[in-house]
């Protein structure tokens, strides 16, 4: 335990010492993305209803080095993963004999500005569906192939490749679909409950204390344009439903099961939340 | 990760003396050998654990890599370049393995 405090303090009174006390307030970066020369908007007006006035992408409140990572693609860890998901994209599977190419041809193409309008309504299913489970409803309906468990096999390089061709476009969900307008009430029902041992909502965190430091973590809105994430702690891409999970975890509350009903209301939600920020999959985080 | 790919970014061209930037990465595991699996049996190393860097067969930049070295190793360097010719990058693995790519530059 002595080990761990002494790691994560280090860091706090580093800065506190280069900057002086003003360091505690940590405001996010006045900074502009720029992923190869195409700029991402991470500052957006906030949509009607929104708590905030501006959404705001978490890479401005990242650290020099880790918001340089996401800027270029040839040094984001993430980008391996996304190839990884390329390769996935033109391999045959299942007993259709098909692969995704077969039927979407150029990802570039075909998936450009996809990943940006997701989660879906979806009537087959009757809730809202997000990538990675149309990437199931696809390798089960249309490839005969059997669907991702969650976060296994190619799940999370081909949701993040799909995703990546959206790199830029404005995050944009449609709440008139289907039921999507009621699993936007409930998922903003579970952003506003609070949980746990901890008794931590997401808001208490991503809301009240936005902006402001968790021990050595500075607060962000905690968007998800940029998922999956390249998170530097875990050293891989994570998913969103993995981060979520994580999230109620650390409130030491019982975690709900990833594609369940809560976990998609929540996606919904906080989808909606991040509306007019680029989309930056993958992102690069601490 | 299956498979170790180098990658190598070098300007296309550049002034004759000029100093570009080189910027490397290879996907690899860098296991170092000080884990142990489920069953507590050690886990061999398996490391990069040279990279070399030539310009028309001169050596420009070389180094030993070591178990500390994450997952991914990316190297970023500059060169100072007289005349046209070839990078050539070289990963030597623990394995015996050696992952090569090689680069052009024109200088004008």
């Amino acid at each position: 335990m002595n080990n761990i405090s002494l790691f994560i303090t280090g860091p706090v009174i580093a800065l506190a010492l280069a900057a002086g006390i003003a360091a505690v307030k940590a405001d996010p970066v006045d900074d502009t993305l720029t992923i190869d020369g195409k700029e991402m908007i991470s500052r957006a007006k906030a949509p009607e209803g929104h708590p905030f006035d501006e959404v705001m992408s978490g890479w401005l409140f990242r650290t020099a080095e880790t918001r340089a990572l996401e800027a270029d693609t040839f040094v984001n860890p993430g980008m391996l993963e996304v190839e990884e998901g390329g390769a996935i994209w033109n391999t045959v599977e299942g007993t259709a004999g098909k692969s995704c190419a077969s039927c979407h041809g150029d990802a570039a193409e075909s998936m450009k500005d996809v990943g940006a309008n997701y989660p879906k309504w979806d009537s087959d299913s009757g809730r809202p569906i997000n990538i990675e489970l149309q990437i199931n409803k696809c390798r089960e309906k249309n490839m005969g192939a059997e669907p991702y468990a969650f976060d296994k096999g190619g799940q999370k390089a081909l949701t993040a490749y799909v995703k990546h061709q959206s790199l830029g476009t404005p995050v944009s969900i449609d709440l008139g679909q289907g039921e999507m307008q009621n699993w936007w009430d409930r998922g903003k029902e579970l952003y506003y409950t609070r949980t746990g041992q901890l008794n931590l909502s997401c808001a208490s965190c991503h809301e009240a204390n936005m902006g402001k430091m968790i021990r050595a973590d500075h607060l962000s809105q905690g968007q998800i344009n940029g998922f999956p994430t390249y998170r530097l702690k875990q050293g891989k891409l994570i998913s969103v439903h993995n981060r979520f999970r994580g999230c109620i975890r650390d409130t030491r509350a019982e975690m709900p099961k990833a594609f369940s009903d809560e976990l998609m209301a929540l996606e919904v939600y906080v989808t909606w939340r991040g509306t007019g920020l680029s989309v930056e999959t993958p992102a690069v985080r601490q | 990760m299956a498979k170790s790919k180098p990658r190598v970014k070098v300007p296309k061209s550049a002034a004759a003396g000029e100093v570009i930037t080189i910027k490397t990465l290879i996907s690899h595991d860098m296991e170092s050998g000080q884990r142990k699996d489920k069953d507590g049996n050690p886990i061999p190393r398996k490391i990069i654990n040279k990279f070399a860097c030539t310009f028309n067969g001169e050596p420009v930049f070389e180094c030993e890599l070591d178990p500390a070295i994450s997952a991914n190793p990316y190297l970023e360097f500059s060169a100072k370049v007289p005349q046209s010719g070839t990078f050539k990058f070289t990963w030597v693995d623990d394995d015996g393995s050696v992952y090569e790519a090689e680069n052009t530059i024109e200088v004008q």
